[in-house]
């Protein structure tokens, strides 16, 4: 018994299988107005959208991909950069609509625009320059250990993550648009400036319980970032392997990654345990505050993970929860 | 500020939602009316209130004082509209509510309550005088829209009386809290200062400060929205173009 396997035939074409290619026509026309912004004739039928959007691109070289939504209804969903032309429910002349997304920054450079703030914005404050604090604290530096160790920690926490995003991190091909970056610098750098003011202003008070309390906040503090740099290893060496299936993160031999044993979102449960210890470590409200924002936002990511992950595989494990072990 | 534009979405999704089949459910529709019915009768016994003192008195000064309570009650029940809103019964946007409303119970007791001296203001009689007349409208059209049976004179004045009412409301709020300022800074009221164990420092006065400025980006953007809701609602009568 001879099986022959045909070629699978996507119903709305007229041509039959067996005929020579044929050419698609993309006419693309403006969301808004629905004005025709470009008309590509032979457009092979096992095109991407991606590739739709380089020649857009050639016409239009303002819009580079990463700014163009394509769409097939105006007011749908955006169509995704791997769809294939052929699969799209089109006749052969397909129409689509074009938003504009405005200007996009790549995430190497989203994270490094985040991170760099924080870092340099609380030096300014630890080494009081001028204009901060009144003039005669010009340049003065602070009688308690703790403000150094705290800057130390601070320092190290943002280093840390701007070497990651340098060296560790996978990132998809995907970007931000630009208001969108200006609106986390300005949270991010002002939370920063807020807290910092606090902590080296001349008139800190040390925590109460004293060194005792910052030495375990210290403890709590290494342990978080040790743990929080194992998973970012861990999460870029899942990315690493492109050509194999997608599998969800588990844990390895290295003992902090067993906190995968408990939840999906590791790296953020770190996350939170650094910024506690440093709240702890100044005994200071505005970090505690900055450190209560960061952990809701971290737990809405941490539990749309937790839902994609479980959509994307049956077998991923029960126990697991999105943050907080066996809590939340 | 008013929450004048925060009933406009409401609104016009209320008519919206009149022609689509979901909604409220009828037990909500029920509460929802019970409770624009209460809170319309309640801004009416703050006018009446008004107009007693005012003729009582002769002189239009000093009228707070007799309407004080009602309107911290009902002004304050206005937070359940941003129930309302999480809940869904009402299909307007939680933060926008929630802005509104509080801003508006920050303005009756942070500012007027907790600040004696400013009571006589002749700027609160300006804001409270706005407030009641826009929230007698909005109220009433809410329960008439709820009820499928809008009279066009109420939706008229909803859409246009706020064209004065909303500057007056804002000229009122904004000499109160000005008004307000000397006393705050000279009793450090709501203020915080270091050395302190938990290292934190709140300025009242500056933040009060920070509230008026905010007025300026604010006010324009929430006018000129409810303008444009107005020319979309009351610019044609016959042809129900589309409302957002």
């Amino acid at each position: 018994m001879v099986t022959i396997v045909l070629p699978p035939v996507t119903l709305r074409r007229q041509a039959s299988p067996m005929s020579r290619t044929i050419f698609f026509e993309v006419e693309v026309l403006d969301a808004k107005t629905r004005e025709q912004l470009c008309f590509l004739d032979k457009v092979e039928p096992h095109s991407t959208i991606g590739d739709i959007k380089s020649l857009f691109y050639k016409l239009y070289p303002n819009w580079y991909p990463a700014r163009q939504v394509l769409t097939l209804d105006p007011k749908g969903k955006s169509l995704r950069d791997e769809e294939i032309l052929q699969s799209l429910p089109v006749g052969t002349t397909a129409t689509m609509y074009f938003k504009d997304l405005g200007p996009q920054l790549g995430w190497t450079t989203v994270f490094f625009a985040e991170n760099i703030g924080p870092l340099l914005i609380y030096l300014l404050f630890y080494f009081r320059v001028p204009y901060i604090y009144s003039d005669s604290y010009a340049f003065t530096s602070s009688p308690h250990k703790v403000v150094t160790t705290a800057c130390v920690c601070h320092t190290f926490h943002y280093l840390k993550r701007l070497i990651e995003t340098i060296f560790v991190h996978r990132f998809s091909h995907g970007s931000m648009p630009l208001r969108t970056i200006v609106k986390n610098c300005l949270y991010y750098w002002g939370f920063s400036a807020w807290l910092a003011y606090y902590i080296n202003h001349p008139l800190y008070t040390p925590p109460s319980y004293g060194e005792l309390q910052v030495h375990y906040a210290i403890l709590l503090f290494v342990i978080c970032e040790l743990g929080n740099f194992s998973i970012h290893l861990s999460l870029s060496h899942l990315r690493g392997d492109r050509c194999r299936d997608r599998r969800f993160p588990v844990p390895s031999k290295n003992p902090f990654t067993w906190m995968f044993f408990f939840v999906s979102c590791p790296n953020h449960t770190y996350e939170v345990g650094t910024w506690v210890s440093f709240s702890v470590m100044t005994q200071c409200l505005p970090v505690a505050v900055f450190t209560l924002l960061g952990f809701i936002q971290m737990t809405i990511w941490a539990k749309g993970k937790h839902r994609a992950y479980i959509r994307e595989f049956k077998d991923y494990p029960a126990v697991r929860v999105a943050i907080i072990p066996l809590i939340l | 500020m008013s929450a004048a534009a925060q009933g406009t979405s409401k609104a016009t999704h209320g008519d919206v939602a009149s022609k689509k089949k979901k909604g409220p459910g009828a037990l909500a529709t029920a509460y929802l009316v019970i409770y624009n019915v209460v809170m319309t009768a309640g801004w009416l016994v703050i006018a009446v209130g008004l107009v007693r003192a005012y003729l009582a008195r002769g002189s239009y000064h000093g009228l707070y004082y007799s309407i004080e309570k009602p309107l911290k009650f009902f002004q304050t029940g206005a937070l359940l509209e941003i129930l309302h809103c999480a809940v869904g019964i009402v299909p307007s946007s939680v933060v926008l509510t929630g802005f509104q409303v509080l801003s508006r119970v920050f303005l009756t007791w942070a500012v007027t309550h907790s600040v004696r001296e400013v009571q006589s203001e002749d700027s609160v009689l300006l804001f409270v005088t706005a407030w009641t007349v826009t929230e007698i409208i909005r109220y009433s059209f809410y329960t008439f829209s709820l009820l499928n049976h809008l009279p066009y004179l109420i939706k008229w004045a909803r859409y246009t009386f706020f064209i004065l009412l909303y500057p007056m409301g804002v000229t009122g709020e904004l000499l109160t809290i000005y008004a307000a300022l000397p006393y705050v800074q000279k009793t450090g009221l709501y203020s915080v200062t270091l050395p302190n164990k938990y290292n934190f420092s709140f300025d009242y006065y500056t933040f009060l400060i920070l509230v008026m400025i905010s007025y300026i980006p604010l006010f324009p953007q929430l006018y000129f929205h409810m303008l444009r809701q107005r020319k979309k609602v009351l610019g044609r009568t016959e042809d129900y173009s589309k409302v957002e």
